[in-house]
């Protein structure tokens, strides 16, 4: 039962495709206009991203810096709800087959239900979920069963403080892949690659984990993400992305630029 | 039934530590050793000397006698007010800029509201020479200016909170974020019983002196260490945590909450917490929250800032949701009343903070031999410009 639930996440798929350069793109559903949602996933899929993390807002987002802050309060102003998301996600999947991630904080979740969620999740096509909030022993007792039912990945991150045996235990807890914080930061704070940071990336690298590892937090541009390739099967962009979005009066075409100038042919 | 923390951090179905990865590490370190360090015998000296010599604790048990004739019961009040810096805020800031030095950190921040818990922690960082930031809500520097001052002259660096809508929750937001930032050489001192677990446990013990020394003080002057009832009032609810405290598993002491509620729990400008609130995730832990159906924060209203937090610590709502304390809420003018009926009986002005506790007199109905102990947690000085903007003295 297991293995055919696995075999169906197109998590796993991509990265059976895909050995290296994984891209993972995250914008805040219902921004920067309301009903933006469902066209960015299809002009991301046209562009050529492979992974598309969908942002639920909340009012307190803590672990974000100021860009992702101010995406989350247009979004809410606009009238944005964990409701909302799934009736513009319906159908979704007659028009793309890119893995999709719900990313957020786990209160809103909570007053949706748990059950309720993954069954929509399920519905429009969900693949995995990111709740960085969302404590391990919490998730192994509480969630982990529901989430496996509705055929759900959560994904968990490491940071450089991580020990060695905690980044052991979520490797062997989780599935789709681990998110690597590239530092010891909110969303968008810090941009490029750092000596030390190399050395984590490195590091866990060895460790030689089951799941194929994410780096994110920092990468913004074609040499921040080449550089996080070369120590994982691809990068996470958030906060760059977001920035684009909000400044984009052509939606279609800069969406196209923004991932090709990522990716610069390689 | 338990009423304090279990292995896992939680108070009955409420607390835990709902933190992302990134904070791991640093509440990790905190978990695995407050416990070990607060009960080593060098802590203990060091934190009581400074309490009795630097804080002047004991803090007297008063018998407040026009009061006690006015509600027909003899009520005592725990002078928190009298504290250095004017509350009881300082017992926690004190126990955890300790814990902060054995655990090598060099640097503190700290969220605030109305000041006084920024106010305490720059206090205690200009005594031990370290380094203090303050996220204070960019409206609450407005709104609390003298108490801004107070911080910058104790050196600290207060750094205003621009998001949401500028108040003690985005502070806290901020201060979270600056931590997630700076994981390794920074101590993050919570000023109430909110938090990931270990906080709420933590701020609880060194707020338990409170419930400590009327143990004490009650047998002195009543023969007895157990009270009718304590009455404290609850925003975070750390001085209602310390002066509950030693009496928890006394099935016989009522315990009395009482919240602010604003203009009224029926209008949109509350922040009775238990009356308005359902079980969430904020700041790191389960408890009741003020909230929307989408599961945003709303934003509380009170006329006293330090009442004005959308949560209630988990030990709280433990305490509410299992029947063991009683929660009433007082409006503004309940408290501006009972304040300036304290003032005019007693010769004491309390915090507006302390003035919904005052209010909670009037929904019981005591009988004349009921001891009570209200724990009068702050001083009114800093009140000042809202009494006098709500005149009727």
């Amino acid at each position: 039962m297991n293995t055919i639930i696995e075999k169906s996440n197109r998590l796993d798929k991509v990265f059976e495709e895909k050995k290296d350069h994984v891209l993972s793109v995250y914008f805040s559903a219902g921004f920067p206009g309301l009903n933006d949602t469902a066209v960015i996933l299809e002009y991301l899929q046209e562009a050529g991203a492979d992974i598309i993390e969908i942002g639920i807002p909340f009012s307190d987002p803590i672990a974000d810096g100021p860009t992702i802050q101010q995406s989350n309060q247009q979004s809410l102003d606009n009238g944005m709800s964990l409701k909302l998301l799934f009736s513009q996600l319906q159908g979704i999947r007659s028009k793309i087959d890119t893995p999709i991630i719900l990313m957020g904080y786990v209160n809103p979740v909570l007053q949706y239900g748990i059950e309720d969620f993954c069954k929509d999740c399920q519905k429009v096509g969900v693949d995995g979920l990111i709740l960085p909030d969302l404590p391990m022993q919490e998730y192994m007792e509480e969630y982990k069963t529901l989430f496996d039912q509705y055929g759900l990945y959560n994904i968990f991150l490491i940071t450089p403080q991580t020990s060695e045996q905690r980044i052991k235990e979520i490797d062997a807890n989780t599935n789709g892949f681990i998110y690597m914080v590239s530092s010891a930061s909110t969303t968008g704070a810090k941009s490029g690659i750092a000596t030390e940071q190399i050395e984590y990336f490195e590091r866990v690298k060895t460790m030689q984990l089951k799941n194929p590892t994410m780096i994110g937090f920092g990468i913004s541009n074609h040499e921040t993400f080449a550089k996080a390739c070369d120590y994982a099967s691809g990068a996470i962009i958030g906060s760059a992305f977001i920035k684009l979005l909000s400044e984009s009066t052509d939606l279609k075409t800069d969406i196209n630029k923004f991932i090709k100038s990522i990716r610069n042919n390689d | 039934m338990t009423y304090n923390v279990d292995e896992k951090g939680y108070y009955g179905s409420f607390g835990g530590a709902y933190i992302p990865e990134m904070l791991y590490p640093n509440v990790e370190e905190l978990r695995q050793q407050y416990l070990k360090i607060i009960e080593e015998d060098s802590f203990q000296e060091e934190f009581n000397e400074l309490l009795s010599d630097y804080v002047g604790r004991p803090t007297p048990l008063y018998f407040a006698k026009r009061l006690s004739e006015k509600y027909g019961a003899k009520i005592f009040l725990k002078r928190e007010d009298l504290n250095h810096t004017g509350a009881h805020k300082v017992n926690n800031t004190i126990g955890q800029i300790l814990l902060a030095k054995r655990l090598g950190k060099q640097k503190i921040i700290a969220e605030t509201g109305a000041g006084q818990h920024g106010v305490a922690t720059a206090t205690v960082c200009a005594l031990m020479g370290m380094e203090c930031i303050v996220y204070m809500g960019a409206l609450d520097m407005e709104r609390q200016q003298p108490n801004v001052e107070r911080m910058r002259i104790l050196g600290t660096k207060v750094v205003p909170a621009h998001s949401g809508n500028k108040t003690l929750k985005d502070a806290t937001n901020e201060a979270m974020r600056h931590w997630i930032n700076h994981p390794v050489d920074t101590h993050y001192i919570i000023g109430s019983v909110v938090g990931p677990h270990p906080y709420p446990d933590m701020v609880a013990r060194f707020q338990s002196v409170i419930s400590e020394e009327m143990k004490a003080q009650l047998l002195e002057k009543t023969g007895g260490e157990d009270p009718d009832y304590i009455i404290a009032c609850v925003g975070g609810g750390s001085n209602a945590a310390g002066a509950f405290y030693h009496y928890l598993d006394k099935k016989d002491v009522k315990l009395i909450a009482v919240e602010a509620a604003g203009k009224g729990v029926d209008t949109d400008e509350s922040a009775a917490t238990t009356a308005l609130g359902n079980p969430g995730v904020l700041h790191g832990s389960k408890t009741l929250l003020m909230q929307t159906e989408d599961g945003q924060v709303i934003e509380p209203y009170s006329i006293s800032a330090g009442l004005d937090y959308p949560g209630i610590g988990p030990v709280h709502a433990h305490l509410f949701e299992s029947g063991r304390a009683h929660f009433y809420s007082a409006t503004d003018s309940e408290a501006m009343e009972a304040g300036l009926l304290l003032s005019k009986l007693e010769g004491i002005i309390p915090a507006i903070e302390s003035a919904h506790a005052l209010a909670g007199l009037e929904f019981i109905e005591f009988k004349s031999d009921d001891v009570v102990v209200l724990n009068l947690s702050g001083r009114g000085d800093k009140d000042l410009g809202t009494y006098i903007k709500w005149g009727g003295y």
